[in-house]
């Protein structure tokens, strides 16, 4: 690494008409302006899916309960699971990858800057086509409205002699429309990373951080793929005659489960693989030492990318598989377990003999080993399948995959918030609303979802608009609820967090937290060529080698 | 390798110890509220083979998560604790190390030996329970979902009922399993009685197999699991476990026609002249229709409209006059009947013994 990553001042101009600045912001190809919008969509859908989560919430907090319609109650819970998948979770993660990837790597952009745009505003048409549903859905029909076929809309559900009207059409083009950007994402993140890489910056020396977005990206354009398809072939049984899922005229339902699931599962770590990426990024900075077992680390996210791809079907141990199908996918799933352990048991080895520092990423962070150890554990649960026969579809799945979702993705991605923030905008988060954020949210997380394991056990099946009396249930029900609220006002603290300290946070400078990775050499934010000169670089921590001349990591490698 | 074997062995005992803690929890738990009639659905309540099959495994599984869980978060807790940052050292850094190769084998292996362990002992139950062999005299029920209830048929016996299966208990010595055939007449449907079994999907075109042998004579709870439509929530499920005497008394009695009671002849024919025949069966009666519960024995039934509501006079005629009032988004038409036909109508059903 040299020294001359500095970057020339900006001399933009200032104060544009605000039309102006908008017009900036709709055609940007930059991938950091992109990075940002991705960021602001999910956050627009984040607070739409919270609502929905909240009305859930209201409707279950006691038996027979009267605050919404089942009609209504079931797309709200089919809305929720596709808006926080498809539309927060992707679209946050793809922007932060966005954002970060080419300034890691020492790039002055992605590879296909257009490809990006495109990718991003066909994420977001997607999310508004599918909220779009709510006037358009009722069709010639005047059946229904938003679509109430559940996230995963189990075949013949979707068929047009369950789901009339056009509900559940827009949500298949949103499903095919968004899914076309995540792939062009997907090509665009790979090849960034295989071409635009600094002098110096061979693969070996790249921050796990780009490591595991590239395997994201990969598993993406194997996962969205067989989605896309199934989603033509939903349209044609739908539109033009075809009988692919039509159970009616022999059509298969088991098949659209298979297809939904060889994307569903891989999903999941498509998710899960780039908040390992922050993880893996911000416990060396707070406990000041570098990533314990950085070859173990990528080949670990490798070997769960290709162990993820044969796990599917443990979401269908339920459908009656035979004997064999579901101990090898009892098997597989286990299996997957252990890189994950791997990691975990590396992020606790990195934090080992550091010195830790308790800024509120690395509370997130703590937050998530914890969180994620007791997601895996459940999952290894529900992998055994006869246990799964009692678990599945249970409010204890749901418990598990918002542990997942929750306790591992979104801490993880608070984390990123706290840690990025500064360079996305030059000012810092302010300390004590986080800490009031990670408190509040730490506490109504665990109210909701740990309790909620309880009423799966005791035989709650999910997507209930009400319950009966007397099954032990209305108790756990009314805490949970209680927990979403205390969330929802973590939220709410995150959000003007995130606009106060917009506007009166503490200057960052380019480097707030004494950390080693390229993007921190540059100005915060970076200009829109992100580097003056570009970077060249002799170790897997080039500010590292910058700040300690007399012990650089070049020396090890 | 003597290593290994004790640490195997320290394994079981631990998930020996906890086992004997969980059940004997659960057992406190369970049998303070119900006598014998009525069950709850609490998984770790099994009442049957499979169930309690599962039970055990499921102990074992969370006995060794457990261990795995303590053991993870101690380390995760003293690390946190034990070096965090002070005030001090502030401006020093701590010694830079890369990874060490032994600590990562150690804690690669170990996983992949709990992982076979793991599965050898679920490979067993989903054995035992998914391959176990029908016996030639096991009771044969066809269960279809229908939304949103179950129309349960018995081939060997000729009897059609809806929403509540009757099956016989096992005594020790002479099992009497029943086993199932899984269909559906629409959507995906779920079959589950958490104390009796695991859960196994109805869907079309896709006939699934489960079958149970339960213990306990009483009502097990049960609902749809697999989400079918509006109604999902309210298509609930009580199987009626009987002794072998009450559950061939039951027999015989559905087996007889309808009863033709001539108090209720105007009842029938406002059953009959209106669209009620069409969807439902009463057998004797040119009522044949299969798209709503067969009603030829409704009176023998505790709930009405896939357990949503008791079987009692007024829900009875709630139920007749406005569906949506107990189950909004039924598929059974408010037939907007008058007072008076309404009112012989359900007196027509109370004569369906």
């Amino acid at each position: 690494m040299s020294s001359n990553a500095i970057t020339i001042p900006g001399n933009q101009i200032q104060s544009r008409p605000w039309v102006d600045e908008l017009h900036q912001w709709v055609t940007t190809v930059d991938h950091k302006r992109l990075g940002i919008l991705y960021i602001l969509s999910a956050l627009l859908f984040l607070t739409i899916g919270g609502v929905e989560a909240l009305v859930i919430r209201i409707q279950l907090m006691h038996s027979h309960n009267n605050f919404v319609s089942p009609e209504v109650f079931n797309s709200m819970f089919t809305m929720h699971g596709t808006t926080m998948i498809f539309f927060v979770a992707m679209p946050v993660l793809f922007g932060f990858a966005n954002y970060l990837v080419p300034l890691m790597i020492g790039a002055r952009d992605m590879a296909f800057p257009r490809l990006n745009a495109f990718s991003f505003w066909l994420s977001f048409l997607g999310g508004l086509l599918l909220y779009f549903s709510f006037l358009g859905g009722s069709g010639l029909y005047g059946a229904g409205s938003a679509p109430d076929v559940g996230w995963w809309s189990y075949a013949p559900l979707g068929a047009r002699a369950f789901s009339p009207g056009h509900s559940s059409d827009y949500w298949t083009l949103s499903l095919l429309v968004s899914g076309f950007g995540s792939i062009g994402t997907a090509i665009n993140i790979i090849a960034t990373i295989v071409s635009l890489r600094c002098p110096g910056m061979k693969i070996s020396r790249m921050p796990l951080l780009v490591w595991m977005n590239l395997v994201m990206a990969g598993m993406v354009l194997i996962a969205i793929t067989p989605l896309s398809a199934a989603q033509i072939m939903l349209l044609i049984d739908r539109y033009l005659g075809g009988h692919f899922f039509d159970t009616q005229a022999g059509g298969s339902a088991v098949l659209w489960m298979h297809f939904f699931w060889i994307f569903g599962h891989p999903e999941v770590y498509v998710l899960i693989i780039p908040c390992f990426a922050f993880m893996s990024e911000i416990i060396p900075v707070f406990s000041r030492k570098p990533i314990f077992g950085y070859p173990v680390m990528v080949a670990a996210t490798v070997c769960i990318a290709f162990v993820s791809m044969s796990v599917w079907a443990h979401h269908m141990f339920t459908i009656g598989m035979n004997s064999y199908a579901n101990s090898f996918f009892t098997l597989t799933t286990m299996a997957v377990g252990v890189p994950t352990g791997i990691k975990i048991f590396n992020w606790i080895g990195t934090m080992w003999g550091g010195r830790i520092q308790f800024k509120t990423p690395m509370l997130f962070s703590i937050g998530f080993l914890f969180q994620f150890l007791v997601a895996g554990l459940t999952g290894i649960m529900m992998a055994a399948s006869p246990f799964d026969w009692q678990l599945s579809l249970s409010y204890f799945v749901v418990a598990h995959f918002h542990y997942v979702i929750v306790g591992g993705i979104l801490f993880a991605l608070f984390a990123a918030f706290y840690y990025w923030y500064p360079k996305m905008t030059g000012r810092m988060l302010s300390e004590r609303l986080g800490k009031w954020h990670f408190w509040l949210f730490l506490i109504g997380f665990h109210l909701t979802f740990d309790v909620m394991h309880i009423p799966g056990v005791l035989g709650m099946p999910r997507r209930i608009y009400t319950y009966e009396p007397g099954r032990g249930w209305d108790t756990l029900n009314l805490i949970i609820s209680i927990g979403a609220f205390i969330q929802a006002i973590a939220i709410l603290v995150f959000v003007a967090n995130l606009i106060i300290s917009y506007f009166k946070g503490a200057k960052a400078g380019n480097d707030p937290w004494d950390a080693w990775t390229l993007e921190w050499s540059t100005s915060s934010p970076p200009l829109a060529y992100n580097f003056a000169t570009v970077p060249t670089v002799s170790s897997r921590r080039p500010l590292w080698d910058l700040k300690h001349p007399e012990d650089p990591d070049s020396r090890y490698e | 390798m003597s290593l290994l074997r004790m640490k195997s062995s320290t394994l079981r005992f631990f998930a020996q110890t906890i086992l004997l803690l969980f059940w004997s929890a659960v057992a406190g738990w369970t049998s303070e509220p119900n006598g014998s009639s009525s069950h709850g659905t609490n998984i770790f309540a099994p009442a049957s083979t499979a169930a309690k099959s599962i039970a055990d495994l499921s102990v074992f599984v969370l006995a060794v998560t457990g261990i795995i869980f303590v053991v993870v978060f101690a380390l995760l807790v003293y690390s946190v604790v034990k070096f965090r940052g002070r005030a001090i050292d502030a401006s020093r850094e701590p010694a830079q190390v890369y990874g060490s190769t032994q600590i990562e084998l150690a804690w690669t292996i170990i996983p992949i030996l709990i992982v076979v362990v793991l599965f050898l002992a679920t490979a067993r139950v989903i054995h035992a329970i998914q391959d176990a062999p029908e016996p030639t005299d096991a009771v044969q029920v066809t269960a279809i979902g229908h939304q949103y209830w179950w129309e349960f048929r018995y081939p060997k016996l000729g009897i059609v009922t809806a929403n509540e299966l009757h099956i016989p208990v096992t005594e020790p010595g002479h099992p009497t399993p029943t086993f199932l055939q899984l269909l559906s007449a629409d959507t995906d449907h779920s079959f589950w009685v958490p104390e009796l079994a695991g859960k196994t999907d109805l869907i079309p075109n896709h006939p699934n197999r489960m079958w149970m042998d339960p213990q306990h004579t009483g009502v097990f709870l049960g609902q749809c699991a697999q989400y079918c439509g509006t109604q999902h929530a309210k298509m609930l499920l009580r199987v009626s476990v009987d002794t072998r005497e009450d559950f061939a008394a039951w027999v015989r009695a559905q087996q007889r026609p309808a009863v033709q009671d001539a108090g209720a002849i105007a009842g029938r024919r406002v059953f009959e002249d209106n669209a009620c025949m069409n969807c439902h069966a009463v057998a004797g009666t040119p009522a044949d229709g299969r798209f709503g519960p067969d009603l030829t024995h409704l009176m023998s039934r505790a709930t009405i409209a896939a357990g949503a509501a008791t079987n009692t006079h007024n829900n009875l005629r709630l139920w007749i006059q406005d569906p949506s009032a107990i189950k909004p988004g039924s598929l059974m038409p408010a037939m907007k009947l008058s007072d008076a036909d309404l009112d012989a109508v359900v007196s027509y059903m109370e004569t369906l013994r």
